[in-house]
């Protein structure tokens, strides 16, 4: 089996069968990463580039580990410095970078479409790192594979997306993922950061984390960011945390164990407390390993089946 | 030119005409009409059977771009677009560069509009309501008029503060002038690029709410009901909230009209999922829901005149992130198929009332003397050919700029051809 489009731009539109696909590999290749000797050879003499347009230090590491690892040769771009930052347009800079002759696009901007943009463009194979608001593919892949190695089926999961809807990437990817794997996703968090008509992605909307909290076997605990709350779409970080913020007394209400995921970075005691995620419940650690495993089966698929 | 056109269709929204007759015309003239004329020696005869013959059509919503942006669109290129789409008069918009916030620049456009395309195509410029459109001052109203401008906006912008748009309303009024509104509340719509809702939430795209123009329909009624002297015009309604507030306001017999463009009762914001930025424009394509509803306002009179928002801009500036790129497409050359498409075949609107939202309401708002399609007139018209299927090539449209999201889009009918002061292009 393979993948049906040659780059991945979203979870929106894949199949059941190609997230099963890159999961199944995902695990193959999970392995690797605990041998003494952590490279395999599929993508040698492939040119992989990661465009990053947006700062980030876990998902670009994380993809440029999986690129090395499976024998690609890496060029790392960031918009600091570059060409952009002289007023050269997004197509020019790909288009210049694409004239040296490379295979595929690893892209992180701040535009959603950005990652469906370069399609158009460019003839390499295109990933997306995170377009904006829109999605974060890879990130949805390795949380949906970081619950699938703890619960062993998505199906019928019941997993809560809590915090900042609106502006997160990171939750369109879950919810498009988790959604077409049979999983139940609720979503919790303020009204003014769920965007309208929510429910028509397939999710149930909370706002009362008591509400939620009896109803999941797992949270993934979204990063909330102070400029939110800068421009007036809550009142202030105090009033988030205890109403929003995720600590271990909340938890305790459930009287069963709940797994807690957080795509990072944490801030600590604003939506997620510090004790909570340093526990045994915690498996944000897996999931920053798992995105490599992850990364390396979504670069593998596309780049071996030209 | 000494031409017989043979066996049109004459629709006349201003007679109420609708009848096949032959029509000569005479340097420009029109000196006969009649069920039957052999033509007279010397005359070229045209075959327009199955063709209608229309009083010629005015967009009221155009960005001309000249002066200031000549790189998207000139007064030229502009009119050569309006007459390959069928129009005979366009109203130039006044987000140029300067301004048209002063007469200087008003008789510039409309005397640059004289001088291209033989004339073909009148260009009646609409002022800026507020010093160079920053919504602050009022602009010389009574001097733009009489440099003639036929209506006031600050179009691309809302006219926001309502204290402005008091006066706005009240200096205007003295002229008989309306004041054309691009209706947004800004506060609501910050940095949106496309309609706030389903699709939005999907692609994860900052939204225009639809409130946001309903909101600002909604003032702006309550004080035109305070100066009722004034006369309001809404540009481009996008939204049955709106749509609904200028239907309860004309029931209450204020002095309110409004416009729709064609993209927004052809298309709808799924079509924003391809992120092509030529499905950028605001205000946005809204939901299948607001597509019907302004097709039934079409239908019901409340929305009086189809303008095109025409809004060239180059493929560099468009070939960009979605939400870099400027909103608007181009419209001119689309808009009469789309609206037989559309409408016409769908059976919203008939022929006549086709006609009449291109040509006669619109004159009437901007106070412009109707057409008359009689002996001894100069002839202003528009040929239509209702049956021709086509589609729709960005590569073949006059316009400078190549923006439309109809490109590759089936019609059936479009205009072959006008005829304006004594010129004409049909072939």
């Amino acid at each position: 089996m393979k993948l049906k489009s040659r780059h991945l731009l979203g979870l929106d539109g894949v199949t059941k069968e190609e997230i099963t696909l890159i999961l199944d590999t995902a695990a193959s290749f999970r392995e690797v990463l605990d041998r003494p000797i952590k490279k395999v050879p599929p993508l040698q003499g492939k040119t992989v580039v990661n465009l990053f347009f947006e700062s980030s230090t876990r998902t670009r590491i994380s993809f440029e580990l999986a690129e090395r690892r499976l024998s690609a040769d890496v060029v790392n771009f960031a918009s600091a410095g570059s060409s952009t930052s002289k007023g050269e347009t997004l197509k020019d800079t790909a288009r210049n970078i694409e004239a040296m002759k490379i295979d595929m696009v690893v892209i992180r901007h701040s535009a959603p479409g950005s990652a469906q943009f370069l399609t158009r463009v460019l003839d390499s194979n295109i990933i997306n790192a995170g377009d904006g608001w829109h999605e974060h593919p890879t990130q949805g892949l390795l949380d949906m594979y970081t619950l699938r190695e703890k619960f062993g089926t998505l199906e019928g999961l019941r997993v809560c997306i809590l915090g900042d809807i609106t502006h997160s990437r990171v939750a369109r990817s879950n919810i498009f993922g988790l959604t077409t794997m049979g999983a139940h996703v609720s979503i919790c968090g303020p009204s003014t950061l769920i965007p309208r008509d929510l429910e028509h992605l397939g999710v149930k909307v909370y706002h009362r984390l008591d509400d939620v909290i009896q109803e999941v076997d797992a949270f993934n605990v979204l990063r909330i960011q102070l400029e939110r709350q800068k421009s007036g779409l809550f009142p202030s970080l105090r009033e988030y945390h205890r109403f929003f913020g995720l600590t271990k007394e909340k938890i305790a209400r459930a009287g069963k164990p709940i797994t807690i995921m957080h795509p990072g970075p944490i801030n600590r005691d604003v939506e997620l407390s510090a004790d909570l995620a340093d526990s045994e419940h915690s498996v944000i650690l897996q999931q920053v390993t798992n995105g490599v495993a992850v990364r390396m089966a979504v670069l593998y698929l596309l780049g071996t089946t030209n | 030119m000494k031409l017989l056109l043979k066996g049109g269709r004459l629709i006349d929204p201003v007679t109420k005409r609708d009848e096949v007759v032959d029509i000569q015309i005479t340097d420009g003239r029109i000196d006969r009409i009649a069920p039957s004329i052999s033509a007279p020696q010397g005359y070229k005869s045209i075959d327009l059977k199955g063709k209608v013959v229309a009083p010629g059509l005015i967009d009221m919503h155009v960005h001309l771009r000249e002066p200031g942006y000549e790189h998207k669109e000139t007064i030229e290129t502009g009119c050569a677009s309006a007459a390959e789409g069928g129009f005979t008069a366009v109203c130039c918009m006044p987000n140029t560069n300067p301004a048209i916030d002063d007469e200087s620049v008003a008789r510039y456009v409309r005397e640059k509009g004289k001088s291209v395309c033989n004339g073909l195509v009148d260009v009646y410029p609409i002022g800026a309501a507020t010093k160079g459109r920053k919504g602050e001052e009022l602009a010389p109203m009574a001097e733009l008029a009489e440099a003639g401008a036929v209506g006031f906006s600050d179009d691309g912008a809302p006219i926001a503060h309502a204290g402005i748009m008091r006066r706005a309303l009240e200096y205007s009024s003295m002229y008989g002038v309306p004041v054309i509104q691009h209706a947004e509340e800004p506060e609501l719509t910050q940095a949106g690029c496309m309609n706030e809702g389903k699709t939005a939430t999907r692609l994860g795209m900052p939204g225009i709410p639809p409130i946001a123009e309903e909101l600002m329909v909604t003032r702006d009624i309550i004080m035109l009901r305070y100066i009722p002297r004034a006369r309001y015009h809404v540009a481009h309604i996008s939204t049955q909230g709106a749509l609904d507030a200028v239907r309860a306001a004309k029931a209450e017999g204020l002095n309110i009209t409004c416009e729709v463009a064609p993209h927004h009762f052809a298309l709808t914001e799924e079509v924003v999922t391809s992120f092509d930025t030529n499905t950028k424009m605001n205000p946005p394509l809204r939901t299948r829901e607001d597509a019907a509803a302004l097709k039934a306002g079409l239908k019901d009179g409340t929305i009086d005149v189809i303008a095109t928002d025409h809004a060239p801009h180059t493929i560099d500036e468009k070939e960009v992130e979605y939400t870099q790129a400027p909103f608007g497409i181009v419209g001119l050359e689309t808009c009469v198929g789309i609206c037989l498409t559309e409408l016409v075949a769908k059976g919203v609107l008939t022929l006549m009332q086709l006609i009449e939202k291109l040509s006669t309401r619109p004159r009437a708002i901007l106070s412009l003397p109707p057409i008359i399609i009689k002996v001894g007139e100069l002839a202003n018209l528009t040929i239509i050919d209702p049956d021709i299927e086509w589609t729709v090539d960005k590569e073949l449209l006059k316009s400078k700029s190549k923006n439309t999201p109809f490109h590759g889009m089936q019609l059936k009918g479009k205009a072959i051809g006008i005829f304006n002061h004594g010129s004409s292009n049909l072939t």
